[in-house]
């Protein structure tokens, strides 16, 4: 689903498997890359983590837990109608 | 969270579960309607993709604004590239733009003509070239919104190789929402773009749902998240409120990456720019402030405003841009502009709502 030429606002999440210096190397799916963590520097990236990359630098760490929340709140509505719940 | 496979991303694109959402937006419409626009490339290519429109109630609708970059870059700063290529400097640049035609030539043209373009990936790939380089000159072409600028920032506030400049043509979404609100635009809430939000924070959303009235909304670019944005702005019309809401909290704060921010703040000043197909926006722009003129490929080469230029003839990118007609109302769509065939840059880039359109017409009635 990733495009051949990444479009400008596109960017990729991927989990950090080594950081040396400022350049972390990013597993996407398989597929290992390098990025920069100049923009990220304040955010203490560490190994495991998720960061989304765009044009070769990490621009932010995903929030796993604010991914969770919301699924958690909709399969709950789904959860309920499917269980009969008045 | 990895590209493929299982991942904590899987639902996010659970058709059943988007479905779902999707009956909440019938309930909470109620049969009124509601004008909604996005201004992202990847969000209409995520919408197209997943055929989001044809799952809305009748009288939802979302409709594409000025989301791709390289669509309203104007084709006489493509020209003043073409130019730089083509009398011995490197033109470093994404490969997105490299198809699209200025006003005389396109950069494919002048590459074809002995001009020297080069497509990166990033900054960082441009300033390892000129460093291998040292005795020739390097253009960096820098586009895009603000998820582009900070890593033209960053590197040109920390000092680019001598024989290296920028030539920035970015541009800033909110100024550009703010001005199809004064222009009256017919909508009724926006979503807003979810990695330009990563970098300026949700925050920067908040004088325009106050001043305007309308929701915006922050979603990120599964088919859930897009779907979530609809439901939470049809909600907030019904209700009669218009706040911002930030839907996708895993990517973006509401302060945003204050460290990007500061970064484009101390090496760009705000500019009036011209979009191309729809006009010139105040403080729309980014240059380089006059500290780092010896950086500015503007200053360098003397390139300095470009008129204003519309779209070629017959093209109707510049309404396709406004929201105004989806792709398939201009008569050249699929007739005589087709991705291999361009006419207007929304059918030449990835981002373009035209080829995107075009790519997925058959999902589409």
């Amino acid at each position: 689903m990733l495009f051949k030429v990444f479009p400008l606002c596109l960017a990729v999440p991927g989990r950090v498997v080594e950081i040396d210096g400022e350049v972390a190397q990013v597993d996407f799916g398989g597929i290992r890359k390098e990025a920069s963590l100049a923009l990220v520097a304040k955010m203490g990236i560490k190994v495991g983590d998720y960061v989304l990359v765009h044009t070769g630098y990490a621009i932010t760490k995903v929030d796993e837990k604010e991914a969770e929340e919301i699924l958690a709140t909709w399969r709950e509505v789904v959860g309920a109608e499917e269980g009969g719940a008045p | 969270m990895s590209a493929g496979g299982k991942s904590i991303l899987s639902p996010f694109r659970d058709r059943a579960l988007v479905e779902r959402v999707a009956r909440e937006v019938r309930g909470a419409s109620n049969g009124e309607a509601c004008r909604i626009m996005h201004v992202c490339g990847t969000h209409e290519w995520a919408i197209t993709h997943a055929g989001l429109r044809e799952m809305l109630p009748e009288g939802v609708e979302v409709v594409a604004g000025p989301g791709c970059p390289v669509c309203v870059t104007p084709g006489g700063e493509i020209d003043a590239m073409a130019d730089l290529a083509c009398g011995g400097a490197a033109v470093t640049t994404f490969g997105d733009v490299v198809r699209v035609p200025g006003r005389k030539t396109s950069l494919a043209e002048a590459k074809a003509d002995g001009g020297d373009v080069r497509v990166v990936y990033g900054m960082a790939d441009a300033i390892r070239m000129a460093r291998r380089e040292p005795g020739k000159g390097f253009v960096h072409f820098s586009i895009g919104f603000e998820t582009t600028a900070p890593m033209a920032a960053i590197e040109v506030g920390r000092g680019l190789p001598a024989n290296m400049s920028v030539f920035s043509t970015h541009k800033l979404i909110p100024p550009a929402m703010e001005f199809l609100l004064r222009a009256g635009i017919e909508v009724d809430g926006f979503i807003c773009p979810g990695h330009v939000s990563t970098i300026i924070g949700a925050d920067a959303y908040r004088g325009l749902a106050e001043g305007y009235g309308k929701p915006m909304v922050v979603a990120g670019f599964e088919p859930l998240d897009v779907m979530l944005g609809v439901l939470e702005i049809v909600r907030q019309k019904r209700a009669g409120i218009a706040t911002v809401s930030n839907m996708y909290g895993r990517a973006v704060s509401q302060r945003g990456n204050e460290l990007a921010v500061e970064a484009m703040e101390m090496v760009f000043e705000r500019a009036d720019a011209e979009w191309r197909g729809i006009g010139r926006i105040p403080g729309s722009g980014l240059r380089l402030r006059r500290e780092y003129a010896g950086s500015d490929a503007a200053v360098r080469f003397g390139i300095g405003e470009v008129p204003a230029d519309g779209m070629p003839a017959g093209c109707g990118c510049g309404d396709v841009l406004l929201g105004r007609i989806r792709p398939e109302g201009c008569a050249l769509f699929g007739r005589s502009c087709r991705p291999e065939s361009p006419v207007g840059p929304c059918m030449v880039s990835l981002e373009g709502t035209c080829s995107i359109a075009y790519k997925y017409r058959d999902k589409m009635q």
